[in-house]
């Protein structure tokens, strides 16, 4: 165990400096000059080169990418092109509202999805199983910013139990904050719950397909009790990769709900920064959302050998 | 009294039906072997025993076990007797565990899902059971996980979960077909005295006569679904009745007339062989550990022999067939057929290699089931520069069909239209469609029938008195290497530790793994020196 997790634990930072390098690389070769574009087709050439030599513009490659990864290092990530704040303040200001976001849709994708999909596995052909299927063939296909605007009609506008957008922030406590993100949460856990659902229901299937189930009920378990005690930490290990995946998406991929529910999240301050050219930004932003993705595989990782002993050995 | 009965037991799955009217005891302490072909319905009376049958089974009849009515009880009832009262061990030890959790908690599960007794008790309790069954706590920690065990060691396991509760009946499901001979006979044998020491009936289903003969007290043959005939052991084996006995009997036992070999010319030569792969590093940046899997192999098979190459899993069988095949390169050493390498370069020479076919184990498997018999059988025909065409091909594939016994026309109908010996005569026909210079059988019948298996090896030795054939016999399956080869190699641990005359090596074998090796495979009792020396 200690292997694996050394060998994990090396993986990730070697992950990380590739993506920066990576990064780094691209945000290179995007066309056009940051200084030129903030000060204007009518700026002097010399006033230009002032504001590169400001910016760092004017060091090589290798230098301004030292400069950057170890400002990061510092949690420095280097002053906005365009509205001249620092860029660490900026994604601190969005991140409150990101994280919590993702984690809170997270949590409901796993609490809808894995008794759904435990329920269809344990009934499998009958009329529950059709039920949740049919559920999830549903969320699968609806569009979750549409869902999301029904939800704002009906809990926001008609019945009045929260607001139907922005956001209040974390200073008048938790409370008015999560009220905020619930709506948002819902849209977007639920059409990740039915995937994950449909997930989780396939392999508890497969698993109780499998000769172990038939030893455990020759000991004398009943069919609900090996699918509990012997199916289901088994049927665990395709579901937490796409649970790897989901939350990778919910951090960054909820630019539309944010849209929908003016929230001041990463994925506008993203699109933001490509419309203005604020490359320090989005490189920051990128390369902050690169490492969470990053981070999460590597707790998925864990979790598999948390989960299945023959990955302990492997390294 | 008898332990259990079983009586007037009918059993249909929808319109099939799978058992009628099957009968059959099992005493305390008594070992009773069903055996019989597949689809004999001897797994299905098992399951009807435990209660484990699919749930669109509808069975009438009576099973008493303890003068219990077990097809009367509720699904409840049967929970609470299953594991306790009724233990089973089934075929595949490999997949019977559960692979996330330890051996200690499996084990243990039994006893805490019948007994009030805390998690420590239970766990004392299957410390006891798995050292009872051979698995010494000082090299298997109840820590240990299925996957740290080997198949034998795994269900050694499986039994120990059966037996935790000492049942009245253990039910063993083909416990010994997934393993090696040596592994099956340490099983066949702590069963033996598990029966005894514990006073337990043991209901054994096994497809293998030659088991049954060393282990059961009594015998019970089954035939599509019936009792055909029952009897102790050696009593039924003297007098057999049943016609279908009789044939069950003389397939195991079969035998062929190979024609005698041709004189020795070298066909294939094999010269120091080495096929060796890393393993997982065992730290960081430490270096990789290398496996041999075959490790200096060298012999020569000569123009028309019959070879044979026994060995027990993981002995490396598999690896030097692929090399020889071309389908992997060595690291050292050569192989030469008719003096051509089958490896040049970076690249299988593909001149080499349209001059060898193989036939597999699995006759489905190793075939695509969306395409005809016609196009499955022409395949090596990919490997010449100039296939035939027309007529000609249509004459190659109905000499090819005709060879193997099957109809020309069956040319155009799909694999799955075919039984399991017709599809392994299908696959052998594709081999000999290229008219091959070798041949290689890898447990090519391993996966049959009896009654197949002995029809499968009249084919090949008619075969051999049609054409000069060379093949390479792979199989785990000593009395089967016995009567089809002329040569025999053993291989243990990547080495060939004994080469020579088939017949020299089973009757005078000078390497002790093959002694070991002949020494536990189970045999066929000699029935006419029985009889003649009878009272």
């Amino acid at each position: 165990m200690i292997r694996y997790t050394i060998g994990r634990v090396t993986s990730l930072f070697l992950s990380l400096v590739v993506a920066s390098m990576v990064i780094f690389a691209v945000v290179e070769v995007v066309p056009g000059d940051p200084a030129a574009y903030m000060l204007g087709v009518n700026a002097r050439p010399d006033t230009i080169a002032a504001l590169r030599t400001e910016l760092g513009l004017d060091m090589s490659a290798p230098e301004r990418y030292l400069s950057w990864t170890s400002g990061m290092l510092r949690g420095d990530f280097g002053t906005s092109y365009t509205y001249r704040t620092p860029v660490t303040q900026m994604i601190l200001d969005r991140i409150v509202v990101s994280l919590p976001l993702a984690i809170l849709a997270l949590g409901l994708t796993v609490l809808i999805a894995f008794p759904a999909g435990i329920y269809a596995a344990s009934r499998r052909g009958k009329l529950g199983d059709m039920g949740v299927m049919g559920a999830t063939q549903l969320g699968v296909a609806v569009p979750n910013f549409w869902f999301a605007m029904i939800l704002v009609l009906i809990f926001a506008v008609k019945l009045r139990w929260v607001s139907a957008g922005g956001f209040p922030g974390w200073g008048h406590g938790i409370l008015p904050g999560l009220k905020a993100l619930i709506l948002p949460a819902i849209a977007l856990a639920l059409p990740q719950a039915a995937i994950l659902a449909r997930v989780m229901r396939s392999s508890l299937l497969d698993m109780l397909g499998e000769d172990f189930i038939r030893t455990a009920r020759a000991k004398g378990l009943t069919r609900r009790q090996a699918l509990w005690r012997h199916a289901v930490r088994n049927a665990l290990i395709p579901v937490l990769t796409i649970i790897g995946l989901q939350f990778s998406f919910l951090l960054a991929g909820g630019i539309v709900i944010e849209q929908i529910f003016f929230l001041p999240g990463l994925g506008r301050l993203i699109f933001q920064a490509i419309s203005a050219r604020d490359l320090i930004v989005v490189e920051s932003v990128v390369m902050l959302l690169v490492a969470l993705v990053i981070i999460v595989n590597f707790a998925v990782d864990l979790a598999y050998a948390a989960v299945d002993p023959r990955l302990r050995v492997r390294a | 009294m008898s332990l259990l009965s079983i009586q007037g037991l009918s059993l249909a799955i929808g319109s099939y039906d799978i058992l009628h009217d099957v009968s059959l005891d099992v005493a305390p302490g008594e070992i009773v072997a069903v055996t019989g072909e597949s689809g004999s319905g001897k797994s299905m009376t098992a399951l009807a025993t435990i209660g484990l049958l699919p749930a669109a089974a509808r069975t009438t009849g009576r099973i008493t076990l303890e003068g219990q009515d077990l097809l009367s009880l509720s699904e409840g009832q049967m929970c609470s007797l299953r594991g306790a009262r009724i233990g089973m061990v089934f075929q595949e030890p490999m997949t019977a565990l559960n692979p996330v959790r330890t051996i200690g908690d499996q084990v243990a599960e039994t006893i805490l899902q019948h007994e009030a007794v805390s998690r420590a008790e239970a766990l004392d309790r299957a410390r006891a059971m798995l050292n009872r069954v051979g698995l010494p706590e000082d090299r298997f920690p109840l820590s240990r996980y299925p996957h740290e065990l080997s198949g034998g060691q795994r269900q050694r396991v499986v039994i120990a979960m059966a037996i935790a509760l000492r049942p009245a009946l253990l039910i063993a499901d083909e416990p010994t077909t997934a393993l090696d001979v040596t592994t099956q006979a340490r099983i066949l044998d702590l069963l033996k005295e598990l029966t005894q020491d514990f006073g337990m009936g043991l209901m054994m289903i096994t497809h293998d006569l030659a088991v049954v003969a060393g282990m059961a007290d009594r015998i019970v043959v089954m035939q599509q679904g019936r009792v055909v005939e029952t009897g102790p052991t050696m009593h039924l084996f003297q007098h057999m009745q049943h016609p279908y006995t009789r044939a069950l009997f003389a397939a195991s036992a079969h035998q062929v007339n190979l024609p005698p070999a041709p004189p020795a010319a070298p066909l294939l030569q094999v010269r120091d062989v080495v096929r060796s792969y890393p393993r997982p590093r065992r730290r960081l940046f430490g270096p990789r550990p290398v496996m041999h899997a075959v490790d200096g192999v060298s012999f020569t098979l000569h123009r028309g022999e019959r070879l044979g190459l026994v060995g027990e899993s993981g002995c490396g069988k598999s690896t030097l067939t692929r090399a020889l095949l071309g389908l992997e390169p060595v690291q050292a050493g050569e192989i030469l057929l008719d003096g051509a390498p089958v490896w040049a370069g970076n690249h299988p020479n593909l001149e080499v290699r349209r001059k060898m076919q193989v036939v597999f184990q699995d006759p489905y498997g190793s075939f695509n089931p969306r395409h005809r018999v016609r196009r499955l059988i022409t395949e090596p025909f990919h490997l010449l520069a100039d296939p035939p065409q027309g007529e000609a091909r249509t004459a190659r594939i109905a000499e090819a069909l005709t060879a193997v016994g099957l109809n020309p026309a069956d040319a155009d109908r799909f694999i799955h239209e075919f039984s399991g010996g017709q599809r392994q005569r299908i696959a052998i026909a594709r081999a000999l469609i290229n008219d091959p210079a070798l041949i290689v059988f890898d447990e090519a019948v391993s996966a049959l029938d009896v009654s197949v298996r002995a029809q499968c090896l009249d084919l090949l030795a008619d075969l051999c008195r049609a054409r000069p054939l060379s093949y390479l016999f792979i199989s785990h399956d000593l009395s089967v290497v016995r009567t089809i080869t002329d040569r025999v190699m053993v291989m243990q641990a990547g080495k060939i530790v004994e080469q020579g005359p088939t017949e020299q090596v089973f009757t005078d074998p000078q390497h002790p793994y093959t002694r070991a090796l002949l020494a536990a495979a189970p045999t066929l009792p000699d029935i006419k020196k029985k009889t003649a020396n009878a009272p």
